[in-house]
């Protein structure tokens, strides 16, 4: 096994490491995008993350938005943020969450003002946090400090048989080294959940699991499939690589977790985990953006992302490291690729080792080394919408 | 051993999965089963494309298809050892 390894990344000021140094231009909702754009344009080194959404949620819907909202503000990655909401009510409510961790942070409201005048006012505190985070220095960490999520997409049969063992393998070293990580995708679960559940470290933490997966299957594939999942579970992608059924497709998913991993906690969306070091499931989408958008509100730093087919996701605040076994992925896609696995079915290399070249990597991208996405500019920011607004 | 055309996880499997492109039909294959590490052989009778498995007995209608040692599906059309098996003559049995 891998010697224990240490990495170079920013500590805030609530004593969490981040691995990249982003002053955030964050919109509460869709009419802010503009202004967040025009700020972000305006100062350089920041950047705006528009989305769709936060106008007229409502109940647990809107719980979700803010939460997601502030911890991504709140994520270690982010140096300071800019916060901008067409009034200052629901504004103040994510200045106020982010304010918590001790970081800069301000927000401003464009009624009354108008975009001009808000996006002037903003650009001077935007130009200020820049001066602020660019003077950070990073400092050696020890491993236990990197927070890592894991999820799949454009899954195929070789992401069960090597590229997810391998985020496994790393899954169980870096347990063993006390870090925190976590895995997702309450549906890709479906036909495994009864094995997934044997994984909760605890008798209750495995039922609190079957429970998660149970509401999901109660409220959300019950009331609005149409004849089964079929149709998107596995998604034709999945297919072309041969996969068939979901439950062929979750027990390759669920090698992400690896042999001896339990999980601590079953998290909300986007909720932080709060029971020490360890694996964490959450209730998410499969839908990779979705899933990522999350994990990282929930504060984890830097992302493995196995994939067969090729799915290119990126996120803006939480680098997503790209590992394939799929030789033909590899040749027609390589710009998307980090780590080349597909040594393994080719019985060049054991899994231990890939699991070693896979943490190399994770140390290299915490250093500093952009992702493949980073450097294509692939920043989904996708928001989970529970429901219609009002 | 040469690369192998297709590997099996588990020694319980039924299917293993192809690992190489172009894969023809009356081909003689090798195969890896992962677990104890031991050397397969099998003629394969269809042309099978990268990432899809192959039938490693044969299967009738409602025979349980076996990967990663547990049930994945039942069977909705006969194959022969060798065969290629997919969503044509695979599905599941939760819906």
């Amino acid at each position: 096994m891998a010697k224990k390894p240490t990495f170079w990344g920013y500590r805030r000021e609530n004593g969490r490491v981040g691995i990249r140094n982003h002053v955030i231009i964050l919109p509460l909702d869709d009419l802010s995008n503009a202004a967040c754009e025009a700020v972000a344009n305006n100062i350089k080194g920041t950047l705006a993350i528009p989305h769709p959404y936060g106008r007229l949620q409502f109940g647990a819907d809107l719980d979700l938005h803010f939460r997601t909202l502030i911890g991504t503000g709140c994520n270690p990655n982010v140096a300071a943020v800019v916060v901008i909401g067409i009034e200052p009510e629901w504004t103040k409510i994510i200045t106020d969450g982010i304010a918590k961790t001790g970081k800069p942070v301000v927000g401003f409201g464009i009624e009354q003002h108008g975009d001009i005048d808000t996006i002037a006012r903003a650009s001077w505190k935007a130009k200020e946090f820049v001066h602020f985070a660019t003077e950070k220095q990073r400092e050696e960490c020890d491993v236990s400090e990197l927070w890592v999520s894991v999820k799949c997409g454009e899954s195929d049969t070789t992401s069960g048989l090597a590229s997810n063992p391998t985020v496994g393998n790393f899954v169980d070293k870096f347990n063993e080294w006390g870090a925190y990580t976590c895995f997702g995708e309450t549906s890709e679960l479906c036909g495994a959940e009864k094995i997934c559940a044997t994984r909760g470290a605890s008798p209750e933490v495995g039922q609190k699991f079957l429970k998660t997966f149970q509401a999901y299957m109660d409220e959300v594939i019950e009331p609005y499939k149409t004849s089964d999942l079929s149709d998107s579970q596995p998604t034709k992608g999945n297919i072309l690589g041969g996969l068939t059924t979901i439950e062929e497709k979750a027990f390759g998913n669920f090698q992400k977790i690896g042999k001896k991993t339990n999980f601590v906690d079953v998290l909300e969306p986007a909720e932080a985990p709060a029971k020490g070091p360890g694996l964490y499931f959450m209730d998410t989408s499969s839908a990779a953006a979705e899933c990522v958008t999350l994990q990282c509100a929930a504060g984890y730093v830097l992302h493995l992302f196995p994939t067969g087919q090729g799915n290119v996701i990126g996120n803006p605040v939480e680098p997503v490291i790209k590992l394939t076994a799929n030789p033909r992925t590899v040749r027609t896609m390589s710009e998307h690729v980090d780590v080349d696995v597909s040594g393994l079915l080719r019985r060049e290399i054991n899994l231990d080792q890939a699991g070693d070249m896979l943490i190399e990597m994770a140390i290299r991208t915490a250093n500093g080394r952009y992702t493949a996405a980073e450097a294509l500019g692939h920043r989904e920011f996708v928001l989970t919408k529970l429901y219609r607004s009002a | 051993m040469a690369a192998p055309h297709f590997l099996v996880h588990e020694a319980k499997d039924n299917v293993g999965v192809v690992v190489v492109e172009g894969v023809k039909a009356g081909q003689d294959l090798t195969g890896w089963l992962m677990e104890g590490d031991k050397t397969l052989t099998m003629k394969v009778l269809d042309d099978i494309p990268l990432g899809h498995k192959i039938a490693l007995s044969d299967f009738k209608v409602n025979d349980t298809v076996i990967k990663y040692s547990n049930d994945i599906g039942r069977i909705v059309k006969d194959v022969k050892k060798g065969g290629h098996v997919h969503t044509h003559n695979l599905k599941t049995k939760r819906w």
